[in-house]
């Protein structure tokens, strides 16, 4: 077994309903769902995210998109227009969440996802005029 | 035969310039869908300002692009940009019409989600109106109410329709209704009709939020996406049987994919398996989804149970106001600089005798948005401190942020720098919300869909 972070088997997106935020992971393939699903318990997430998030943490299962769907309770200051957080409609909890480390199997721990070549933005913003 | 229904704004403040590219495409219907929790708000004080406000005020951009096209038979409108006040909304549409010099419209508002004046009714009939979120009883309602909107299904929409209706303008009806709505009128849905029901609402969901199904706000290889910069916004071809392609305008960037599609199909969800939706209860975990290639994903098998007896409504209260401010620190030291001067802001506040009910202090560049899923920052080569806090007036809110300029010369770590227009901005008002259910019957009761034309 090897220790991978999340980022290397899912991606993700989050949401806000009032003080509640909604965080989803969705696996590459089969085999990754497994993982996550074994792994990422409602607990572990709970315990991730500490004192960000002051209630409970509920798990959903969704295999027809190899997805696990997490719901936070008392997670967002308060619901937005009443949260003092720069986040305060929890965007960004689902990259929170992937920074994540899991054991997964060895054969799982070799392969990264990608990183970003931006070199078109690159070009977009060399062309400006800046000083 | 299947109908094509485009999504063609996903927020207020969203751009109207998506929606051309959908007209060019060629859409039955185009739905436009303007509403947040977080809007509410923001349209209720603009309701406190000004009486014939409450709707989302860039709904005549909007129009100036698509009237022409209702006008000329090729599309149908639907949105939610009523907000709190779709008589008002409607009043603009038919201004803007009347200024573009389009005739020959049949505009419908969907009236009815407006539960504030019927609060003791509804409570009378036993809505008890508890925080469905916290389970607190309304007897612990901080003040009062300063709106209550009840997420109305797709049913106004298609008696709007069935009306004759080219323009349908609502307040408050859930997001994915709208093109629920059309859908069932188009296809003639029956509504306990609950698994068609629920791949219309399915659909809506994935359309709802304009460009998020189609390459936005996307964790994948977003950086591959063509044409990010003018992101298209999506088109579902749905057929009689509830089954549907989910499409974007030929030729446009973006992306629509497998990958791309479920990340919007979670999106703001509890349960996936019991989306709760004003028609229908949706299993989300029931579709199956094919993608045929060329930006085209195909969606079916989805399974819906009868609609719950109630409707979800949103009631908010005044919580006070709030400010903040920002300054910038430089390497060495950054992250103690910023924490030293978090504290001396805080000190210097309470010796001006300015009561702050709640800090909020981020770390920009430490652990502002990760929190404790954030590590332990090495040495950060700079530092953004953001504070911001909650005061029981508008005047001490301001006044605090007042008490962070001075330590430009002041404070005891050198590397502080003032974040151009960060701070000293003027407060904001907070709301709390309080979501609720009523029963639906009572809310149906004065449910009403009146028309206007333009000659």
């Amino acid at each position: 077994m090897a220790r991978l972070q999340l980022r290397e088997l899912c991606g993700y997106r989050a949401g806000d309903k009032g003080d509640i935020a909604d965080v989803a992971i969705f696996a590459d393939d089969e085999e990754r769902y497994e993982v996550i699903l074994r792994e990422v318990t409602a607990e572990r997430v709970k315990e991730h995210f500490g004192a960000m998030v002051l209630g409970d943490v509920d798990r959903y299962e969704a295999r027809n998109v190899l997805a696990l769907n997490f719901v936070l309770h008392d997670a967002l200051g308060g619901g937005g227009p009443r949260s003092l957080r720069s986040d305060s409609l929890g965007k960004t909890m689902g990259g929170a969440l992937v920074r994540m480390e899991i054991e997964v199997p060895d054969a799982l721990a070799d392969r990264r996802r990608p990183r970003p070549d931006v070199s078109w933005a690159d070009e977009i913003l060399d062309a400006l005029p800046q000083r | 035969m299947s109908v094509r229904i485009g999504g063609g704004q996903g927020f207020y403040g969203d751009t109207p310039a998506a929606v051309e590219s959908l007209l060019d495409d060629g859409v039955d219907y185009l739905c436009l869908e303007a509403l947040a929790e977080l809007t509410l708000a923001i349209l209720q004080k603009d309701r406190q300002r000004d009486e014939t406000l409450g709707y989302t005020r860039d709904l005549p951009r909007y129009l100036a692009k698509a009237l022409p096209a209702v006008a000329a038979g090729r599309t149908k409108l639907i949105t939610n940009a009523g907000g709190i006040n779709p008589a008002a909304a409607a009043r603009a549409a038919l201004d803007t019409a009347k200024q573009l010099g389009v005739s020959g419209l049949r505009v419908a508002t969907v009236l009815g989600d407006d539960l504030k004046p019927r609060l003791d009714e509804l409570r009378a009939a036993g809505t008890m109106l508890a925080n469905a979120e916290s389970g607190a009883a309304y007897d612990e309602f901080p003040g009062e109410p300063l709106f209550a909107a009840a997420y109305l299904g797709a049913r106004p929409i298609v008696d709007a329709l069935s009306g004759g209706a080219d323009v349908v303008i609502t307040g408050r009806v859930a997001d994915a209704a709208l093109f629920l709505g059309a859908a069932a009128h188009a296809h003639g849905w029956g509504w306990e009709d609950w698994n068609r029901l629920a791949a219309g609402t399915l659909i809506g969901h994935l359309l709802e939020c304009s460009g998020q199904v189609a390459g936005g706000n996307y964790s994948g290889e977003w950086w591959t996406i063509p044409h990010p910069w003018d992101l298209p916004y999506p088109i579902a071809e749905v057929d009689a049987d509830g089954s549907a392609v989910i499409t974007k305008p030929n030729g446009s960037g973006g992306r629509v994919d497998f990958d791309t599609v479920r990340h919007q199909l979670l999106y703001e969800v509890h349960d996936p398996a019991a989306y709760l939706a004003p028609d229908v209860v949706a299993d989300f975990t029931s579709a199956s989804f094919t993608d045929l290639g060329d930006d085209r994903v195909r969606v079916e098998g989805v399974r819906g149970a009868p609609a719950t007896p109630t409707y979800k409504a949103l009631l908010a209260y005044h919580a006070g106001w709030s400010g903040e401010a920002r300054a910038a620190f430089s390497w060495p030291d950054a992250y103690e600089k910023a924490k030293a001067t978090a504290a001396l802001l805080s000190k210097r506040a309470e010796m001006a005798g300015l009561a702050v009910d709640e800090w909020c202090f981020e770390y920009w560049g430490v652990n502002a948005l990760g929190g404790p899923t954030a590590p332990p920052p090495d040495e950060p080569p700079e530092v953004v401190i953001r504070a911001a806090w909650r005061c029981e007036d508008e005047r001490t809110a301001a006044l605090i942020g007042r008490e962070l300029i001075p330590l430009t010369l002041s404070a005891p770590p050198a590397g502080f720098t003032g974040m151009g227009r960060g701070g000293g901005g003027r407060p904001t008002e907070l709301l709390g919300i309080w979501p609720t259910l009523v029963d639906r019957k009572l809310v149906d009761a004065n449910v009403r869909v009146t028309f206007e034309e333009v000659g």
